[in-house]
C-alpha cells in the first residue's frame, strides 16, 4: 500500500527527456512536501506539460526516476500503478471532460470504474462534488458543450477530486477565466488546499495565481528546475527569473498579493 | 433499546437522545457497506444524536456526506452534534449542505403533464425552425449564384476545381468498380432465369436498360452520398467548431459563398460525369459476362445493344443525376453549417447529412419513376 502521508510526496531525479534532437528536460530535480502548493512555471515550450505527463506516467521520460509517496512510477506492479491512480486527481488545460457525458456523469465517470455504488449514492456523490466546487447541482445535467469557460475548469475539478486524492495536479487552471473568475478560482483552491489537507501542484502562467495561492515556485529554465519559496525566488539573481517575476505584469500582480495580505 | 446495528455503525441511547458510534473504516473503499448500514438506520430518530468519531479510521468525505444526508433526512429534524476528533472536513460538508439547500430551494417544481405539452410545443417550434432554416439557406445559395453573374470574383474558380478533383476524380475507382460488379451480378442472375425460356439474348436489354435508366445515377449517387456528402458535412463543420466562419464572416466574406456554392456547384459537374463513366463500366460489365457466360460474341452484342436502346434510356438516367448532385451537396454542406459546440455534435450532423441524402437520392428516384411513366419518357 502506498503511505498517503509519505515525505516529500513527490520526487523526481535527473529527469531527462527528448524529442529527436531537441532536449527538453536535463537532469532536472524537483521536490514537492506534504500539503503545499506547488507552482511550476517556464517560457512557453519549457516542458512543463511534459514534466507533468511524466509524473503522470502518460509519457515514459528518456531517463532520471519519478517517485510519488517514495515509490518508483515505472517499477509499480499494475495492482498498485491502480491503487497510485486513485490517491491524485488531474485537471487538463481545457477541462478534457469527455463531451458525450453530462457534467454529473463525468464526475462520476471515476466514482462507477472503481467502486461499486448504487445509483442514489452516485447521484447524491456527484451533488456534493459539484457543491464542492461551487457548482449548483442543476449543472450536473448539463453536457460539457453548455458549459463556461469557467464552469468547465470547476467541473474538472469536482472530476478530479471524486476520488478524494491528496494530492491534485492541475494544469493552468486560470488560464482563460476572466480576472473575476480566475479570483474566484484561486480562492477555491485555497478553501479545498486548507479543508482538504491537499497536495498541489499547479502548472500556470497566471502571476496572480502564483503569488495568491502558492507556497513554493519552480521554475524551469534550460533543462532544469530551481526551487524557492516565493520570497526567496523574487531575490533569485538569474536574469530569467528576474524578467520573469519583476516584468510589468508580475509588479503589478505581486502589489496586489502584498495589499491583499497587509488588509487581511 | 440496545446496540441494534453493529460495524461501522452502533446506535445507543444516551440521555434523552441517542448516541451513534461510527467504528472501523470510513474511507471511500468501504462505501458500499456504510451505504447498506446507513439504509438500515431506523426512519424514526428523533432528539438529540451525538456522532462519536473516536473508533472511525481515515473517514473519507465521501461516506460522510452520506451519513450526513441520511441524518438530515430525518423528520422532525435531529439535533445533530459530533464528539471524539470529528474528521477536519467535517465544517465543508456542513457548509456544501447548506448550500445544496439554498440551490434547491429556488427550483420549481415541474409536473408531468405540463412537461409533455412544453416538450411538444418544443418539438413543433423547432421544426418550424429547421424549415425555415432550409429556405434560408436555400435563398442564401440562390442569392450568392445570382450574384455571381454579375461578379466574376464570386465564382471561385480555384475552389471548384478543387472541388471537382475531389469529388469527381478521385472517385472515379469506386464507382466504376462498383458499376462493373453490380451490372455483372444482374447479368448473371438475369441469364439464369431467361436461359430457362431460351431468351439468353434478351440479357443484353436487360443490363442495358437496368444499367441507363436507374442503377449507373443510383448507385453513383449513394457512393458520392457516402464520401462527399460526409465530406461535406465533417469539413464545414470542423471549420465552424473552430470558429473559421465566424473568422470569414467577420472579415466581411460569406461563407455559404465560399464553401457551400463551389461545392454544390463541383458535385452538380462531377455527378453527372461519373454517371456516364458508370453507365459504361455497367454496359461493359455485361457484354463481358455475356461473352463468357452466354457465349454472345461482342459484334452481336452491340448489335442487340442497338436495338434494345431507345432514344431516351440514356438520358433518362442521365438527367436525374444534377438532381441529386444539387440534393447530396445540400444537406451534406447544411448540416455541415448546423454544427455548433461539440464534437458529438459534428459526429452526429455527418452521419444524419449521408443517412438523409440518401434518403432523398431514393425518394428523388422513385418521383423520376412515376414521372416518366406518366410521360412516357
Amino acid at each position: 500500500m502506498l503511505d498517503p502521508n509519505f515525505n516529500p510526496v513527490i520526487r523526481v531525479r535527473g529527469l531527462q527527456n527528448r524529442f529527436g534532437t531537441q532536449v527538453v528536460h536535463d537532469g532536472l530535480d524537483m521536490e514537492v512536501r506534504q500539503q503545499e502548493i506547488f507552482g511550476v512555471v517556464g517560457g512557453s515550450g519549457a516542458g512543463k506539460s511534459v514534466l507533468l505527463r511524466s509524473i503522470l506516467g502518460l509519457r515514459r521520460p528518456n531517463g532520471g526516476t519519478v517517485e510519488l509517496y517514495g515509490r518508483d512510477v515505472e517499477s509499480l506492479a499494475a495492482s498498485d500503478r491502480s491503487s497510485l491512480v486513485q490517491s491524485y486527481g488531474v485537471t487538463f488545460q481545457n477541462g478534457a471532460l469527455i463531451s458525450s457525458l453530462t457534467v454529473a456523469q463525468n464526475v462520476q465517470l471515476p466514482l462507477r470504474e472503481h467502486y461499486s455504488l448504487s445509483e442514489s449514492t452516485l447521484d447524491e456523490l456527484a451533488e456534493m462534488n459539484l457543491l464542492m466546487v461551487g457548482l449548483t447541482p442543476d449543472a450536473g445535467a448539463k453536457f460539457p458543450a453548455q458549459l463556461s469557460g469557467g464552469m468547465i475548469k470547476r467541473a474538472a475539478l469536482a472530476r478530479a477530486l471524486a476520488l478524494e486524492p491528496k494530492l491534485l495536479f492541475l494544469d493552468e487552471p486560470t488560464a482563460g477565466l476572466d480576472p473575476i473568475s480566475a479570483t474566484a478560482f484561486d480562492e477555491l483552491l485555497l478553501y479545498l488546499h486548507s479543508q482538504l489537507r491537499l497536495t498541489v501542484v499547479m502548472i500556470t502562467h497566471d502571476l496572480d495565481t502564483l503569488f495568491q495561492t502558492c507556497s513554493r515556485v519552480g521554475v524551469i529554465i534550460d533543462g532544469r528546475m530551481i526551487s524557492d519559496t516565493l520570497p526567496d525566488m523574487l531575490k533569485n539573481t538569474n536574469p530569467w527569473i528576474q524578467e520573469y517575476f519583476h516584468g510589468p505584469r508580475a509588479r503589478a500582480a505581486e502589489m496586489e498579493a502584498a495589499g491583499g495580505k497587509s488588509h487581511g | 433499546m440496545s446496540a441494534t446495528l453493529t460495524y461501522p455503525l452502533a446506535l445507543e441511547p444516551q440521555g434523552d437522545g441517542w448516541r451513534l458510534i461510527l467504528s472501523g473504516d470510513w474511507s471511500l473503499a468501504a462505501m458500499p457497506g456504510v451505504e447498506a448500514q446507513l439504509r438500515s438506520l431506523p426512519a424514526t430518530l428523533h432528539g438529540n444524536l451525538v456522532c462519536d468519531w473516536t473508533q472511525a479510521k481515515t473517514p473519507g468525505i465521501s461516506p460522510v456526506w452520506a451519513l450526513l444526508r441520511r441524518l438530515a433526512q430525518a423528520a422532525p429534524p435531529l439535533d445533530v452534534s459530533h464528539i471524539g476528533n470529528p474528521p477536519h472536513f467535517l465544517e465543508l460538508l456542513q457548509k456544501l449542505h447548506v448550500d445544496r439547500h439554498a440551490a434547491y430551494s429556488i427550483q420549481a417544481a415541474d409536473p408531468t403533464l405540463e412537461r409533455l405539452v412544453g416538450k411538444l410545443g418544443r418539438w413543433s417550434v423547432l421544426q418550424g425552425v429547421h424549415a425555415r432554416g432550409v429556405l434560408v439557406f436555400l435563398g442564401r445559395i440562390a442569392t450568392v449564384i445570382g450574384q455571381a453573374f454579375s461578379r466574376r470574383r464570386a465564382w471561385r474558380l480555384s475552389s471548384l476545381v478543387r472541388h471537382i478533383y475531389e469529388t469527381g476524380i478521385t472517385a472515379i475507382p469506386i464507382v466504376a468498380l462498383i458499376a462493373f460488379l453490380i451490372s455483372v451480378i444482374v447479368a448473371y442472375l438475369g441469364a439464369q432465369q431467361l436461359s430457362r425460356f431460351g431468351a439468353d439474348i434478351f440479357v443484353v436489354d436487360l443490363v442495358t436498360i437496368a444499367t441507363l435508366r436507374e442503377m449507373g445515377v443510383l448507385l453513383t449517387a449513394v457512393i458520392v452520398a457516402g464520401r462527399s456528402g460526409s465530406a461535406f458535412a465533417a469539413e464545414i463543420g470542423v471549420m465552424q467548431l473552430n470558429e473559421e466562419t465566424d473568422a470569414l464572416r467577420a472579415m466581411g466574406m460569406n461563407p455559404v459563398e465560399l464553401l457551400v456554392v463551389p461545392r454544390v456547384l463541383a458535385l452538380l459537374i462531377a455527378l453527372p460525369l461519373l454517371t456516364i463513366i458508370a453507365d459504361a463500366m455497367g454496359l461493359a460489365g455485361g457484354g463481358l459476362l455475356s461473352l463468357i457466360n452466354l457465349h454472345i460474341p461482342l459484334p452481336q452484342f452491340t448489335a442487340r445493344l442497338r436495338e434494345s436502346l431507345s432514344s431516351t434510356t440514356f438520358w433518362a438516367g442521365l438527367v436525374k443525376a444534377p438532381v441529386f448532385a444539387i440534393l447530396i451537396a445540400m444537406v451534406g454542406t447544411y448540416r455541415g453549417m448546423q454544427v455548433r459546440d461539440s464534437a458529438r455534435e459534428l459526429g452526429r450532423l455527418t452521419t444524419v447529412a449521408v443517412v438523409q441524402s440518401i434518403f432523398m437520392v431514393i425518394l428523388a428516384d422513385a418521383l423520376f419513376a412515376v414521372l416518366f411513366v406518366q410521360i412516357k419518357f
